[in-house]
């Protein structure tokens, strides 16, 4: 007896830009499609609540043009025909297209003769000495505070990093009456110039370069302290959580402020965990620092059946992750016979030009808000893997006996194998190893991922034997 | 760490009570566990089973863990994935999660 399987022409995981483009583009091209997501509603972290928020006048006015548009991708999802499953957390893909999720407590088996991985980004992790502490997260975080609850920060919470987000959230947070103590900006001094070099760059996207200088100028319009070339940035505690800030500013002179929290953001990085436990492909980008997983132009893996779409396959923004959602939707297509390989060309082709604008704007973001050295390879006493408590020191200890990449250090040290499993530390597990042998990181490579993807009661799999027997391997 | 401005019209309509650790609080249908306890200035979320240190949400979107706690009795649940209902009992979670 085996567990019942659904069947699908196309299984989605992730419902944001990438996945709601393809899912409603697959389903118009008649592929049976089921889009299974984390959240209660559809939108992904970008356009997170966003039909909740479309109904909230001043929620909606922060949000602006973006919220609109993910409102309106969101509707025609919604009438799209494609199957949705929220609150669904998927714990296994197999290459074989299978995919194993639980919903409220029960798992079910899906089968895709194609599975498309949408699951998005995550924010770059950002080692700093406290960053354990309570108080301390992530601005992602508490942007996704604001989209869900309507929540702004108390009086004394810092922003620290770089990168849109930073600026946008703050622009947010005060369209709606809110406030942030002050901002440590880390971008280093120098980008702006060196983005001078790229002036075909700056026409394409200037849009988006106006949006982000708008934003930077409502925080100084409202008064806001902005700390320009700040480094070294370290969250002090005090009674259990953070208390004082304290970094190094432009002039080298070290500088400390009273905080009720510290809010970090340095850049978002793909989420690769699905495919890594998968064996598809993955090389180094230089440019983003990550690993990220090698495509075909229509977001085909190096696994046949598993195609990847939107940032996880790379980032490049909300907007790319539509057209890039799409583009795979006609590579699947294109693969169960619905459209011939040219007819899918010539769909994708249009698609490609707008993508190409998005491939620009992103060279930009690079050159203005490159990843930080000190990130990728903390000093000795910051711990990298928060679930374990390993420290970066420890770590280069485990080097020194051996351990020539993750897979020992997890042995060694226990990094990366706590409820996390590696999610959050797998940049600075890296980086720390590869610094301390003076390899590149591609010469490290990435740690090895294991299902389960979540952690999974073992009430959870009975359900899967009460649905038609245990067969799991 | 949070707040958020009163708005009566839908405080009267959407108003959800849990307990954390006991305690009755009110919430806002579509909160979830970790923005009601953030909001409620509860201050973290777990201790920690390696540490003990002290630990509250960090990303909000289910990837770092930080945020595991006791939700109707049941452990290790993601708190920044589990949307209130009415009723929901939420704890805060000690130490390494206990074993069913």
């Amino acid at each position: 007896m085996t567990p019942r399987e659904e069947r699908f022409d196309l299984v989605v995981v992730g419902a944001g830009p990438a996945g709601l483009s393809a899912a409603t583009e697959a389903a118009r091209l008649g592929l049976s499609t089921v889009v299974l997501d984390e959240q209660p509603s559809p939108g992904g972290q970008v356009w997170r609540a966003v039909e909740r928020a479309a109904a909230d006048a001043p929620l909606a006015a922060a949000l602006g043009a973006e919220g609109r548009a993910g409102a309106a991708r969101v509707a025609a999802f919604r009438g799209s025909g494609a199957a949705y499953r929220p609150e669904t957390q998927v714990w296994q893909v197999e290459r074989d297209g299978r995919v194993m999720a639980s919903c409220a407590g029960i798992a079910s088996v899906l089968r895709g003769e194609r599975v498309l991985l949408a699951v998005g980004a995550l924010e770059r992790p950002v080692p700093i000495p406290g960053w354990t502490l309570p108080g301390v997260m992530t601005v992602g975080a508490a942007q996704i505070l604001l989209k869900t609850s309507g929540a702004l920060p108390d009086p004394g919470v810092w922003v620290a990093g770089q990168g849109p987000l930073v600026w946008l959230y703050c622009a947010q947070v005060l369209a709606l009456g809110g406030r942030v103590a002050g901002v440590l900006d880390t971008a280093p001094p120098g980008a702006w110039r060196a983005a001078a070099r790229h002036p075909a760059a700056v026409a394409t996207a200037w849009r988006s370069v106006a949006e982000g200088l708008a934003w930077r100028r409502a925080v100084a319009r409202a008064g806001i302290p902005v700390h320009r070339g700040v480094e070294a940035v370290e969250a002090l505690g005090e009674g259990g959580r953070i208390a004082r800030l304290r970094w190094r500013g432009a002039d080298g002179a070290r500088r400390e402020a009273p905080a009720r929290g510290l809010l970090l953001h340095e850049g978002v990085v793909p989420n690769v965990h699905a495919a890594l436990s998968l064996g598809c492909a993955h090389a180094w980008d230089d440019a983003q620092a990550c690993f990220r997983p090698v495509l075909d132009p229509f977001g085909r893996s190096s696994e046949p059946r598993i195609l990847i779409a939107g940032d996880a396959g790379g980032i490049l923004g909300a907007r790319a992750a539509g057209l890039r959602g799409h583009i795979a939707a006609l590579g699947a297509a294109a693969d169960l016979g619905r459209l011939t390989p040219a007819g899918a060309a010539a769909r994708a082709a249009p698609l490609r030009r707008l993508l190409r604008r998005e491939v620009a704007l992103r060279r930009l973001l690079d050159t203005l808000f490159p990843p930080r050295p000190a990130l990728a390879a903390p000093a000795d006493e910051v711990v990298v893997c928060r679930c374990e408590g390993v420290t970066a020191g420890a770590l280069r200890e485990a080097v020194q006996l051996g351990a020539l990449g993750p897979s020992q250090a997890k042995a060694f040290t226990r990094a990366g194998m706590g409820p996390c499993q590696g999610r959050t530390c797998l940049l600075p597990l890296v980086g720390t190893i590869a610094a301390a042998r003076g390899v590149p990181p591609a010469e490290i490579g990435p740690p090895r991922v294991r299902p389960p993807l979540r952690p999974v009661t073992v009430g959870e799999l009975a359900t899967l034997a009460e649905a038609g027997g245990p067969r799991l391997a | 760490m949070f707040h958020r401005p009163p708005d009566p019209a839908r405080e009267a309509t959407q108003a959800v009570t849990v307990t954390l650790d006991g305690r009755p609080v009110r919430a806002r249908a579509g909160d979830t566990v970790a923005a009601v306890v953030l909001l409620a200035g509860l201050g973290h979320t777990r201790t920690d089973a390696a540490t003990g240190e002290r630990r509250a949400p960090y990303c909000m979107m289910g990837t770092c863990h930080e945020c595991l706690m006791v939700i109707d009795g049941e452990p290790s649940r993601q708190a920044c994935l589990v949307t209130v209902r009415e009723g929901m009992a939420i704890e805060r979670q000690p130490g390494a999660p206990r074993l069913r």
